[in-house]
C-alpha cells in the first residue's frame, strides 16, 4: 500500500516538475546531500522489506477457516541477534559518517571573511567589515568562504540557507557563528528557522552570490562607509573607554591592545577566552568578567549601547589585537 | 489465560448487571471510583480535547493552501499551530492510551478488581479537567502564540498572549500524569493475580509500566520548568531571559529532558496495544516476548539520555552534540527489534483482517517509516539542514499520528466490545481505517520533501514554489479528518443499536476477554488463577503443512 502510495506521490511530483532536491551551492552540500540519499535509501529499503514481508504473510497465512488454529513456532535467538546486531552496525556506520562529517562543517577555514549579523522581530541586518550595511539581504563573492558572527538583539532566531545546508540559531546574549563557501553564482534563500512571534514567516531574505569583480564592484558602488572597526574606534573614544583601557601605567583598567582569542584569568579563579560573547559581558555586565588586579570600578554600558555598536566595538578590539601582533613579528 | 477454552465463550450468569448499569445517574459517574467508568470519563474529555487540536489542524493546513495564507492574518495562524501543538501533546496524546485504555484494561489484564488507589485515580481525572479547563479558556478567550515548546525570552518576555494560563493548564494537566503512573506502576506491582508473574504479563502492562516511569520521572521536570517560565514572566525574576542575566538555553535543556521522553509516552503504550492486536488477530504468541518486554523498558531508561538531538544547531559544544547524536542511534534499536519482532509474529499465523488488525498494521508500517526518519535527525550533518523544517514535522507526525494515533484506533477497536459490550460494523471500521491511512500519508509525506527543500516549519506564508506540495498536504489532511470523524459516528451509534458482542467476540486471549461484556463492576465474579504464559493460543493437533 505505501510503496504504491510513495510511487504514486513521486509520479504526481515529477507531472507537476516539483523539484526534489533544493539547489546545492555551497562547500559542504554535496556531502550532506550524499549522506541524505544514503540515508534515503536505507529508509527506502527497510521500508519495502518490512512492508513486502508484512503483505506476504499477510496472503499466505490469511484465515482459512473460522476455527483454524495457528502451529506453534519459537523465538529463535539467531533472529534476534541478527536484528539487533546489523541495525546497531548500521547505525555505528551512520554515526560514525556523519560526525565526522559534521565536525569537518564546523571548522571555519582560517583566512575566512568576516560578516557581523544581528536578528531582530523580524529583520536580518548585516554588516561587512568595511562598512556596508544590509538588511535582509547579503552580498557575497563566490569561491571565498565567509564567517558569519551572529547575535539577537531580542529572541531567539536562527540563520539558515538551505541552498548552502548550513543553520544556526542567533541567540540574544551570546554569539554564534556559521560559515559557508558557495560555489555558484545567483540568489539564494534566507529563512529564519526558528519561531520568533507574529511575522516569523516574513523574516526571510535573499543571498547575492556574485562574481569577485561584482562583489568588489559592489563594495565600491554603495555609499562610502567607514569599516566597522573605525565605527567602533569612534565609539570607544565617545563613551570613553580608553579614559581607562588605553594602555600605560596609570591605567585602571587592562589594556584591550592583544587582548582579543587569548586566555585571561579572571578573578574568581576561572581561565576564560576573550571572544565576543565575553567582551559583550564586560561592556554589558563588568562585574562578570572582573579580572584581577583591577578594581571593580567599571559600571555597566547596558542600555547605552545596542548590539550594532556593540559588534563595531568587537571590531575595534579585535582589530587592536590583530595590530598587536603584526608589529609583534 | 487461566481458562480452558471452552471458557472463553461462556458468559457469566448474571451478565445483565454491569459496571455501565450498575448504578445510574450524573453523580455515579462524577463519583465513581471504578477504573472503568474513569477511563470512560478521560475517553469523553481526551476525545473533546482531540477535535479542538484537530480543529485547529484543518484551519492551518487550508490556510496553506496558499502561499500568502488563504484565510488568516498571521497572529491568527501562529494561535493555530500553538493551540494545535499544545492540546494534542499535552491533552491528548500524553494522556490518550495510558489513561483511557490503560486505566480501563490495566486491571482486568493483571486480575484485579481496581487499581491500586481508586481515590487517587479519580483525583487525578479532575486535576485533568481542571488543566483542559485552563488551556481551553486560554484558547478562546485570545489563545497563545509561543508553539507548543514555550521557547523563552520570546515566552517570557515578548509575547502578549495568555503565556501563563497556558502554562498552569499544562503544569495542572503534568500532575494528573504523576498520579496516574503512581496508580500503575503500584498496581502492576502488587495487585497481579495469584500465578499471574512478571513473564506472564502481557506486553501492553509492559509498555504501561515503561510508561508509568516516565511520567513519575519526568513530569516534575516539565512542572518546574513551567513554574520557572511563569515566575520570569510575572515577577521578571531572571532565569531564562538574557536580558534580566538568565539562559535562554537553560529552558531548552530543561524542557527537552521532559518532552523527547513524552514522546516515548506517547509511542510506548501504542506499542503495547499493537503487540495484543497483532497475536489476537494472528492467533500467535509474540515472537520474542522478553526482547519486546525489554526493549520498552530500554527505550524508557535510553529516552532521557537523548534530549540535546533537539538542541543541534543552538550553539551546544560539538562534542555534545556527538555524544547526544551516539545516543539518539542507539534508541532507534529497541525500536527496530520491536518492529521485526511483530512482523515474525504474522509467520505461520491464522491472520484475519478485522479493523483492529488493520490500524495494527498500518501502525507497524507508518512507526516504520517514522523510526527510520528519526536517523537523519540523530545524523548531526543532515539534522543541520533538516531541523526547524517540515521534515521535522513530517517525521514526529509518522511517529505520533501514523504510530500512536492508530495504535490508539487500533486499541478502542479491539476493545470496544469489551468496553462497551457491543459490535461496531466491521466493514465501516475497515473503511475509516483504510481512509486514514491514506490520507495521512498524503498528508505528510510532501512534508518530509518540503523539508528537505528547506521550508521551515511555523511559516503563516511561504515562497510560491512550495505551493504544490502543501496543496497535496492539506488535500490529505482533509481526507483524514473525515477519516476520524466516520469512527466517532459508528462508534457512538454502535452503543445503542450494536449487536451484543459477548464475552470475547475475537477469540482473544487474555484475562479481560474471560469476564463478560461489559464487565461487572467487580470485574470477575472470582479472582483468575494464572497458570499460563500470555498470548497461549491453542496449537493444532496436527500440524499444518
Amino acid at each position: 500500500m505505501m510503496g504504491l502510495i510513495q510511487s504514486g506521490l513521486n509520479s504526481i511530483a515529477l507531472a507537476a516538475m516539483i523539484p526534489l532536491q533544493p539547489a546545492a551551492a555551497s562547500t559542504i552540500a554535496d556531502g550532506v546531500d550524499k549522506l541524505y540519499l544514503i540515508l534515503s535509501g536505507i529508509t527506502a529499503f527497510f521500508t519495502i522489506l518490512i512492508f513486502s514481508i508484512i503483505f506476504y504473510f499477510m496472503i499466505k497465512y490469511r484465515r482459512r477457516s473460522p476455527d483454524e488454529r495457528a502451529p506453534e513456532t519459537h523465538t529463535s535467538m539467531f533472529l534476534e541477534l541478527a536484528w539487533t546486531i546489523i541495525p546497531s552496525l548500521i547505525c555505528v556506520v551512520l554515526f560514525v559518517w556523519s560526525s565526522e562529517l559534521y565536525v569537518r562543517n564546523s571548522r571555519p577555514p582560517n583566512a575566512s571573511t568576516e560578516i557581523f549579523v544581528i536578528g531582530k522581530q523580524w529583520m536580518w541586518h548585516l554588516q561587512h567589515p568595511e562598512g556596508p550595511r544590509e538588511i535582509n539581504e547579503l552580498h557575497v563573492p563566490v569561491g571565498v568562504p565567509v564567517k558569519l558572527t551572529m547575535t539577537s538583539q531580542d529572541v531567539i532566531h536562527d540563520f539558515y540557507i538551505p541552498a548552502f545546508r548550513v543553520k544556526k540559531d542567533v541567540l540574544p546574549g551570546r554569539y554564534s557563528s556559521i560559515w559557508f563557501q558557495p560555489t555558484e553564482t545567483g540568489t539564494f534563500h534566507l529563512f529564519c528557522a526558528q519561531y520568533c512571534g507574529t511575522n516569523h514567516s516574513q523574516m526571510i531574505g535573499w543571498i547575492y552570490v556574485m562574481t569577485p569583480t561584482d562583489y568588489s564592484a559592489w563594495l565600491a558602488g554603495g555609499e562610502k562607509t567607514e569599516s566597522m572597526a573605525q565605527q567602533g574606534e569612534q565609539l570607544f573614544s565617545q563613551f570613553g573607554c580608553g579614559n581607562c583601557h588605553g594602555g600605560g601605567d596609570t591605567a585602571q583598567g587592562p589594556s584591550l591592545a592583544g587582548l582579543y582569542g587569548k586566555p585571561q584569568r579572571m578573578s574568581n579563579g576561572q581561565t576564560a577566552v576573550v571572544d565576543e560573547t565575553l567582551i559583550h559581558q564586560a561592556i554589558l555586565t563588568p562585574n562578570s568578567v572582573q579580572m584581577p588586579n583591577y578594581k571593580a570600578i567599571m559600571p555597566t554600558y547596558q542600555g547605552q549601547v545596542d548590539e550594532e555598536q556593540m559588534l563595531q566595538l568587537i571590531a575595534y578590539v579585535k582589530s587592536l589585537g590583530s595590530e598587536e601582533r603584526t608589529s609583534g613579528k | 489465560m487461566s481458562m480452558a477454552i471452552a471458557d472463553l465463550h461462556e458468559a457469566p450468569a448474571d451478565s445483565s448487571v454491569n459496571y455501565l448499569n450498575a448504578t445510574y445517574g450524573i453523580r455515579s459517574w462524577l463519583l465513581t471510583k471504578d477504573h472503568k467508568r474513569i477511563g470512560l470519563l478521560y475517553l469523553a474529555t481526551t476525545t473533546l480535547m482531540f477535535f479542538v487540536g484537530g480543529g485547529a489542524a484543518v484551519l492551518m493546513r487550508l490556510h496553506l493552501i496558499e502561499p500568502q495564507g488563504a484565510l488568516f492574518e498571521p497572529e491568527t495562524y501562529n494561535k493555530l499551530f500553538s493551540t494545535h501543538g499544545i492540546i494534542m501533546v499535552f491533552f491528548f496524546m500524553v494522556p490518550s492510551i495510558p489513561a483511557t485504555l490503560g486505566n480501563f484494561l490495566i486491571p482486568l489484564m493483571i486480575g484485579a478488581r481496581d487499581v491500586a488507589f481508586p481515590k487517587l485515580n479519580l483525583l487525578s481525572w479532575y486535576v485533568f479537567v481542571t488543566g483542559c479547563i485552563f488551556a481551553l479558556y486560554a484558547t478562546l478567550s485570545g489563545g497563545v502564540d509561543t508553539g507548543w515548546t514555550f521557547y523563552p525570552p520570546y515566552s517570557s518576555s515578548f509575547s502578549h498572549t495568555h503565556v501563563v494560563a497556558v502554562a498552569l493548564g499544562v503544569f495542572i494537566a503534568g500532575f494528573s500524569s504523576i498520579l496516574t503512573g503512581l496508580n500503575f506502576i503500584v498496581t502492576i506491582h502488587k495487585m497481579r493475580a495469584p500465578g499471574m508473574r512478571w513473564f506472564r504479563l502481557p506486553l501492553f502492562i509492559w509498555a504501561m509500566y515503561a510508561t508509568s516511569l516516565i511520567f513519575v520521572l519526568g513530569t516534575p521536570v516539565i512542572a518546574i520548568t513551567l513554574f520557572l517560565l511563569g515566575l520570569e514572566r510575572i515577577l521578571h525574576v531572571g532565569i531564562f531571559d538574557p536580558a534580566v542575566g538568565g539562559d535562554p538555553l537553560l529552558f531548552q535543556h530543561l524542557f527537552w529532558f521532559y518532552s523527547h521522553p513524552a514522546v516515548y509516552i506517547m509511542i510506548l503504550p501504542g506499542m503495547g496495544v499493537v503487540s495484543e492486536l497483532i497475536t489476537a488477530f494472528s492467533r500467535k504468541k509474540i515472537f520474542g516476548y522478553s526482547f519486546v518486554a525489554f526493549s520498552s523498558l530500554s527505550i524508557a531508561v535510553i529516552s532521557f539520555v537523548v534530549w540535546g538531538h533537539h538542541m543541534f544547531v543552538t550553539g551546544q559544544s560539538v562534542y555534545a552534540g556527538l555524544v547526544f547524536s551516539a545516543l539518539s542511534f542507539l534508541v532507534a534499536i529497541p525500536s527496530a527489534v520491536k518492529v521485526f519482532n511483530w512482523t515474525a509474529t504474522l509467520y505461520k499465523g491464522s491472520i484475519s483482517y478485522e479493523a483492529p488488525m488493520l490500524y495494527a498494521l498500518g501502525f507497524v508500517g507508518l512507526f516504520t517509516i517514522g523510526g527510520l526518519t528519526g536517523l537523519f535527525l540523530a545524523a548531526l550533518a543532515t539534522d543541520v539542514h533538516l531541523n526547524g523544517t517540515y521534515f521535522i514535522v513530517a517525521h514526529f507526525h509518522y511517529v505520533m499520528v501514523g504510530g500512536a494515533v492508530m495504535a490508539y484506533l487500533g486499541g478502542m477497536h479491539f476493545w470496544w466490545p469489551k468496553i462497551t459490550g457491543r459490535l461496531y460494523p466491521d466493514y465501516w471500521a475497515r473503511f475509516a481505517a483504510f481512509m486514514i491511512f491514506v490520507g495521512f500519508n498524503l498528508t505528510f509525506f510532501p512534508q518530509f520533501v518540503l523539508g528537505y527543500l528547506g521550508m521551515p516549519r511555523r511559516y503563516a506564508v511561504y515562497p510560491a514554489e512550495f505551493q504544490v506540495l502543501n496543496v497535496m498536504s492539506s488535500a490529505g489532511a482533509s481526507i483524514l479528518g473525515v477519516g476520524y470523524l466516520i469512527p466517532l459516528i459508528y462508534l457512538t451509534w454502535s452503543m445503542r443499536y450494536g449487536p451484543p458482542a459477548g464475552p470475547n467476540p475475537w477469540g482473544a486471549k487474555g484475562l479481560e476477554w474471560t469476564t463478560s461484556s461489559p464487565p461487572p463492576t467487580e470485574n470477575f465474579k472470582e479472582i483468575p488463577i494464572v497458570t499460563e504464559d500470555a498470548y497461549n493460543y491453542p496449537t493444532p493437533e496436527v500440524p499444518r503443512v
